[in-house]
């Protein structure tokens, strides 16, 4: 909690969500969701204290490595294969605030589309120097970073010829269970993107755009790895200045 | 022309797709070494106040077919009533309880099982009381954006008759696919994504 700094608890409910933003639950371009998807519609709230809290967690859950995933699962003195890249940004809000102490996991395959799961057969290798998960908490000012090597572009049994453009997995937790986040990054200029049946579940292409992280030429260091920049942006809340009945909120 | 409002947008949502165990329980997927145990395992030690209970279930799908590669969170109040979080302004939690578990579907049955406490009643926005419930969490390949839903409890009618969420529900017929079994200290509660059982579902 101490991450918080000495900002004042939050206590206003939720922006409502976009969900013409947000892909719908049924897409049957992307087969799996034509069974997996409710059919009836959801039942609106606006945010009770189950919503407007979270868990919040410290830097005491972090390893020296949790960052760093070109060596967290190497052998000593030795490193995952592929492009080395730092992805970083920053978390804000839809308000534009810092979030500070939001905790990002992240996964992905490695340099050649296969990941490190008993259910996955795809007959890439696996790289013995690389996993693939990672965590960070974002600092006062929202900021976050980490290593990694940029994944390869990965088959998949949907449409008989679909691959799936390089992606790394987001998990992100902001202060309210109501801003609980799984999404997932791409990378600018893939033309696998504009093919691919699960970016293609949202509606928007200007909210797909929001996914796509830019080269950042600025943050490369030179002789060692390129940089990507990645914004996550959460839902804002009220502010509580107005409401007149402090006991529910 | 006004001035602009100059909010954001919210990322938008993707699936967790089926190898969520990497990143999310790492050591569930037999990466071992890189954290020393999986976040959310253990909501409670030896020292957590108020009465032990499991809960159980299963996420079904429109084919009544489970779930293999689904992964719940859930988020509830300690026995009190409060919250372990820093927007929880009406007293501390039991420092004891993480209010918050997170359990991968087995990788064969798709059951998922919570070992917590169970939760006291929580003010709504206008003071009055909540039933006990639980707040749930679940993603998985298939699903583009997590979906919400809550559990209750059955062995709590009187709260539960007066519950302002389950109040809301106008189909009542729909109202039991929030309240959990009981079977002893265990509540089973199986989730329906799609059809006639289809589960209450929330946008919150």
């Amino acid at each position: 909690m101490s991450d918080l700094l000495n900002r004042k608890p939050e206590t206003g409910a939720f922006f409502p969500r976009d969900r013409d933003w947000h892909p719908p639950a049924y897409t049957p371009g992307y087969k799996t969701s034509v069974l997996r998807s409710p059919q009836k519609a959801l039942l609106s709230l606006d945010g009770t204290r189950s919503e407007i809290t979270g868990p919040v967690f410290g830097h005491s859950i972090l390893g020296e490595l949790d960052n760093d995933l070109i060596h967290n699962f190497a052998k000593p003195g030795e490193s995952a294969i592929g492009e080395r890249i730092i992805v970083h940004g920053r978390v804000l809000d839809e308000r534009g605030q810092p979030v500070p102490g939001a905790l990002l996991e992240f996964w992905q395959a490695n340099a050649g589309g296969r990941y490190r799961h008993k259910k996955e057969s795809y007959l890439a290798a696996l790289d013995p120097n690389f996993g693939g998960c990672g965590r960070t908490i974002t600092d006062e000012n929202g900021y976050y970073a980490f290593r990694t090597i940029k994944p390869g572009p990965y088959p998949w049994p949907n449409g008989v010829n679909d691959w799936r453009p390089a992606h790394i997995h987001f998990s992100i937790f902001g202060h309210g269970f109501s801003q609980r986040l799984i999404t997932q990054m791409y990378f600018e200029g893939d033309p696998m993107i504009w093919k691919c049946p699960i970016v293609m579940t949202i509606p928007d292409r200007r909210a797909i755009e929001q996914l796509v992280a830019a080269l950042d030429w600025s943050a490369t260091i030179p002789m060692d790895a390129r940089a990507y920049k990645f914004d996550i942006i959460l839902r804002g809340r009220r502010s509580t200045l107005f409401e007149n009945r402090m006991e529910g909120n | 022309m006004v001035q602009s409002l100059d909010y954001l947008k919210e990322s938008p949502s993707q699936t967790a797709g089926p190898y969520v165990h990497i990143g999310l329980t790492p050591n569930f997927a037999d990466i071992q070494g890189v954290y020393p145990s999986d976040l959310g395992t253990a909501m409670v030690n030896d020292r957590t106040r108020g009465e032990r209970i499991t809960i159980t279930g299963r996420v079904i799908d429109g084919s009544g077919t489970p779930l293999r590669d689904a992964l719940i969170e859930i988020w509830q109040a300690d026995c009190d009533g409060l919250y372990n979080s820093p927007s929880e302004t009406r007293g501390s939690a039991d420092p004891n309880f993480t209010c918050w578990g997170r359990c991968p579907c087995d990788l064969s049955t798709g059951e998922y099982r919570f070992d917590t406490v169970k939760p006291g009643r929580v003010p709504f926005r206008d003071g009055r009381l909540m039933a006990p419930h639980i707040s749930f969490f679940v993603v998985a390949r298939g699903i583009n954006l997590g979906l919400n839903t809550r559990l209750y409890f059955p062995d709590e009618e009187a709260a539960n008759a007066e519950d302002p969420i389950l109040s809301r529900i106008e189909h009542r017929v729909r109202v039991p696919t929030l309240i959990a079994r009981k079977d002893g200290a265990t509540y089973h509660f199986d989730i329906h994504l799609q059809g006639d059982k289809e589960t209450v579902f929330f946008d919150i």
